[in-house]
This record gives C-alpha cells, structure tokens and sequence, in this order.
C-alpha cells in the first residue's frame, strides 16, 4: 500500500486535525461495520454453532466443518467440484481474456478502440443473472429455443435439448454466460494501465533487443502494469464467486437439477433459507470467504510489490 | 530496422495501418460473441407477439412495436401492484444509493490519502483486504443483523446495505494521492478549513473518480433484486429489479419472453447510458486503479 508515513502528533492543529479525519471517516466505517465487518465475525461464531433462528445459537465446536468434509456427500460430490470447476474455468479465462482483448484494443485507433471497449464492457453492465431472462431465451429447451432451433434446422440433433435443466450442459451454460459478462472494471483497469505505458519504454525495449510482441508483452508490458494486473485479478476472483447465483437464475431451481450447476454460494442458500441451518450454512460462508481470500493472496504473490 | 518494426507496431496508434487488420480479425468473433446477445434481446423486445412464435425462430425484429413495453405497463404484479410502482422504487433507491455512496466514500478516501490519524494504516490495510469480499458469501449473518436491527420491510434496507463500497473507497483514495500535499497546504495557509478543502478542492479535482463509483454503485443497486427477496415482505416497497424476476423466473412460455426482454431492456439501457456518458472519466480513474 502506498501512503505517507504517519507523522507523530505534535501541535494542538494536528490533534484537532486527528478529530476531523475521524469524522470524515466515521460514515464509512459504520456502513463498512455493520453491512461487512460484522456479517463476517458473525458468520465466524455461528459456524461453531448450532442455530435453527428459533432457538438461540448452541455451541457445537467444529462439528459443522467435520460434517462439512466428511459427511455432507452433495457438499463433496457435487458442490465442490462444480464450484472448483467453474472457479477453474472463471477465474482464469476472464482474466487472461481481459487481458487478450485488453491488449488487442490498444493496438487500435483511438475511436475504434473505444467502440469495441463499449461493446464488450457493455454485458458486464447488468451482469448474467440479470440478464438470465436472454440466456433463457436462447437455451428454452423447445425448438422455439434459438439454439435448438438452430442446431435442428441444421440437423445437428433430431430432437430438441433440454439445455439448462441438463447435467450435461447446464455447468458449461453457466461458465458461457459468466464469461460474456466477465469483461468488467478489471477489464477496464488493464486496458487504463496498458494504453497509460511510456511510449518510450518500448522504443527502448526494441534498441535492447526485443525482437516481437511477445517479448514486448512478457518484458515490458506484464512488469509495468502489475499493479492494474493484480488489481485486475483480485476483480477477476471476487467476480467469479459473486456470480455463482447464475445456476439457479438459469434452471429456475434451487437446488438445480441433478445439482448440476449447485455452487457453494447455492449451498449456502439452500442451508440457510430453505433447511434453516444457519450455524451450518455459516460454516459455508466462511470456507468461501477463505478460499476467495487465499486464491487472492495467490495472485498478491505473484503481482504485489515485492516489500 | 527494429525502429521501423516498432513504429508499425505502435501501442495507442493514431492512424490505421495495415498491420491492425489482423487484430481487427481476431476481435470480431469475439466482439460479435459480446454483442449478439444484446441485440438479440432487443430484438424480441421489440417483436409483436405472433413473431415471437414465429418456427423458426427470427433473429432480426420485422415488424417494430411496442406492443411488449404497452403490456409490460399495464399489467400488474401478483398483488394487484403496478409495475410503475416497482420502477418508481428502483429509481428512488437507486438516487439515494448514489448520492449517499460518493458523499461517504469521497470523505473517506480524503482522510485516508490527505489526513493523519491514527488506525489509518489499519484501516487502509482492512479496505485492501476487503477489495476481496464476496457479499453474497454472508448474506445470511447481514439477514440477521438486519433483522436485529428491526430494517425488515423498512425502505431503507434496499439503500444501506449498498453504501459502503471497499473498491470504490479504494479508487477514489488512489485518486486523491495524486493530488499534490502542496495545493492543500497552501490553502490551508490561506485559512481554509478541511470542510472547505474536501468541497472546494478534493470534489471538483476528482470528477472522475467520483463518476466511477457513481458507475459502480449504479450496477451494484439498479440490478439487484436481493434486497428485495431477502428483506422485503410486502410488495409496495419491492423493486424493479425483483419485479424483473418474478416476470421472468415464472414464465416459459413464448408469450412472456416479450415483455421478459422488454423488461430486461429497461434494466440494460440506465446502465449503458451512464456509462456511455461517464466512460472517458471512468478510464482516468482507472489509470489509478493499480493496487501496489
């Protein structure tokens, strides 16, 4: 993090200074406090409980991640492969295509390229779950889909797909759809950072040798962007598992057919809302919350200023 | 030689040069993958009902209308509740989100760039770290505490959940480093205070950061439906959004998908405007976007 150092408080002005920095603070705080802060130590204590929200929460220890990783069967077989999958899929390929497209637009003209950014930025606006009334359209698992319709008349299938309450499909469906709406400010943020390098930086990189795109993009461009880089990795991650809810917006189900699309943000759903298990469901929480934070770290490793 | 290679392969170009074809090429499908859907949707948006039936499929709109958009109107929710109800709460919500969003994050990110405090480092570090929450992770303890705090079928729960937001504090404090210590410094010589500093100074220097959160806070509470599924019992303080949901989770069939598209055309286009008017600013803040 860059920042100044903090300076000892001396005069009366820097006291009084102190106080007005808390002041201008003290909104943000309270909103952060009660809406993120808190719902995550909360989310910590109940996972050690036992809560059904008419009794008050009994302590249970770890019982809930032993049951978690050795008992909950749809947890192991279905959920976690599909969200290991999906994350697998997600995660790297919107990022490394944010950076693709990124890269490809700035090899272009000014009012082209921001043309093509609108476009392409432009799914990302309302994101896939909202616009999962398209996606319904498209996949309708009758021939007035307008896949099926398509892939009949061209007598690829005899009869129509059942796409999205399908094993088969519906997972690939989701990682399609989360991909399209994919290429959002992390996208913006590495196009910001490619197109803001120093002209001079590749004049001087081609003197010292550099021989083509490739090199170009390995020595001078990855190293001096790393900033937006990572920042376009930590968008990427949380983007991937804030979108997880496209399963169920797609089949209309929770849990989905067969568990085909049930990610662990749907797990957690189902526990708390429908089965009321809240102690559990928190245990839920915060095993996602860890693995997003650990997956990000990952990426800190690999970006972050080395300090 | 390896001078004129490098002009033909220039970053940022201000001419066309053959050499972009092929980067022209590879684009398009992908291009084309981004915006069909978009203006498929549009499409049926605008179809009349009998070509929405239409075997197969049509793809490009034949007879325009706004048939989708007149039923859309008029017909009324479940509850006897019309739809301009819903739309009027979103966008209620939707200016206050906005409004109260840039004001907190904007004083925020002043006092974390520009002021000393102490725990600013604290909190500095807690904001980077939460640049990787995933809200939809804790939804149940937020329902509890909201709950708790007796916000259930309040108005106000649709906005508060949505005020604080980790990465727009954290654009607009990168965006405020930039400004130079010397500039309020000097004013601060001149007797003013930080009040006037934040108003006069910092707000007018960091439009574009500002239009940024404005962007992000838009999509974040114009889109949702949660707070209204999780929060909300009765039905004249639900939202579009939700309204948009029921109209297309309950529907299959061909005749719905109308005004379900019409629906989510009035859900994408607030979007894309902001954004069409705000992107120059939003590229700005986001050369100051690198987490270091």
């Amino acid at each position: 993090m860059m920042m100044s150092k903090p300076k000892r408080l001396r005069s009366a002005s820097q006291i009084k200074q102190q106080r007005i920095a808390y002041g201008f603070v003290f909104p943000y705080v309270l909103m952060f406090s009660v809406f993120i802060l808190v719902p995550v130590l909360v989310a910590i204590f109940l996972s050690f409980t036992y809560f059904d929200t008419v009794r008050s929460p009994s302590w249970v220890g770890f019982e809930n991640y032993i049951y978690l990783f050795t008992n909950d069967e749809i947890f192991m077989q279905k959920v976690l492969a599909n969200t290991l999958k999906y994350a697998v899929i997600v995660g790297p390929g919107s990022y490394i295509l944010s950076f693709v497209l990124a890269w490809i637009l700035a090899q272009l003209t000014p009012r082209l390229r921001t043309v093509l950014a609108l476009i392409i930025y432009s799914p990302s606006l309302t994101g896939g779950i909202t616009m999962a009334v398209l996606w319904r359209i498209i996949f309708a698992g009758d021939s007035s889909g307008y896949l099926n319709s398509i892939l009949l008349r061209f007598g690829m299938i005899v009869e129509p797909i059942v796409f999205l309450q399908s094993q088969e499909f519906l997972l690939l469906i989701m990682v399609i759809v989360t991909l399209w709406s994919s290429m959002g400010v992390g996208f913006l943020a590495i196009l910001a950072g490619i197109l803001n390098v120093n002209q001079e930086m590749y004049e001087a990189g081609y003197i010292d040798g550099i021989k083509n795109k490739f090199q170009e993009i390995i020595y001078i461009t990855i190293p001096l962007i790393r900033p937006q880089m990572l920042f376009g990795a930590v968008m990427a991650i949380v983007g991937t598992f804030a979108s997880a809810g496209i399963g169920v917006a797609l089949s209309g189900s929770n849990p989905t057919p067969q568990y085909a699309g049930q990610l662990i943000v749907n797990h957690i759903e189902y526990y708390g809302f429908f089965k009321y298990e809240m102690g559990y469901a928190a245990a839920l929480s915060v095993v996602l919350l860890l693995f997003v934070y650990l997956i990000s770290r990952f990426a800190f490793r690999l970006f972050g200023s080395k300090d | 030689m390896a001078r004129s290679k490098f002009l033909g392969t220039k970053i940022n170009p201000s001419r066309f040069h053959k050499s972009q074809i092929k980067y022209l090429l590879i684009l398009s499908p992908l291009v084309a993958f981004m915006a069909l859907p978009l203006i498929y949707i549009f499409n049926v948006a605008f179809k009349p009902l009998e070509e929405l039936f239409f075997y197969p499929p049509t793809f490009i709109v034949q007879r325009f209308t706004m048939s989708n958009f007149v039923r859309l109107f008029s017909v009324t929710g479940a509850s006897g509740i019309p739809m301009s109800r819903y739309l009027f709460n979103s966008i209620i919500v939707t200016v206050l989100v906005l409004f109260f969003s840039v004001l907190i994050s904007t004083m925020a990110g002043y006092a974390l760039s520009k002021l000393n405090f102490k725990g600013k480092k604290l909190m500095n570090e807690i904001n980077t770290v939460a640049l990787m929450f995933v809200g939809i992770a804790v939804m149940i303890p937020r329902y509890l505490i909201v709950e708790k705090l007796g916000l259930i079928d309040n108005f106000f729960v649709h906005v508060l959940p949505y005020l604080a937001i980790p990465v727009g504090l954290f654009l607009v404090k990168q965006f405020i480093d930039q400004i130079p210590d010397e500039l309020l410094d000097a004013a601060r010589i001149d007797g003013a205070r930080e009040l006037q500093i934040y108003t006069k100074i910092i707000l007018p220097l960091i439009r574009p950061a500002i239009a940024t959160i404005v962007i992000l806070s838009f999509q974040s509470v114009w889109n949702s439906a949660d707070t209204s599924t999780v929060y909300i019992n009765n039905d004249n303080l639900k939202t579009f959004a939700f309204y948009m949901n029921t109209l297309t989770s309950g529907t299959n069939g061909v005749a719905g998908q109308g005004m379900a598209a019409a629906a989510s055309l009035i859900m994408f286009v607030p979007n894309f405007v902001i954004f069409l008017v705000m992107q120059s600013k939003v590229m700005d803040t986001m050369a100051h976007s690198g987490i270091k």
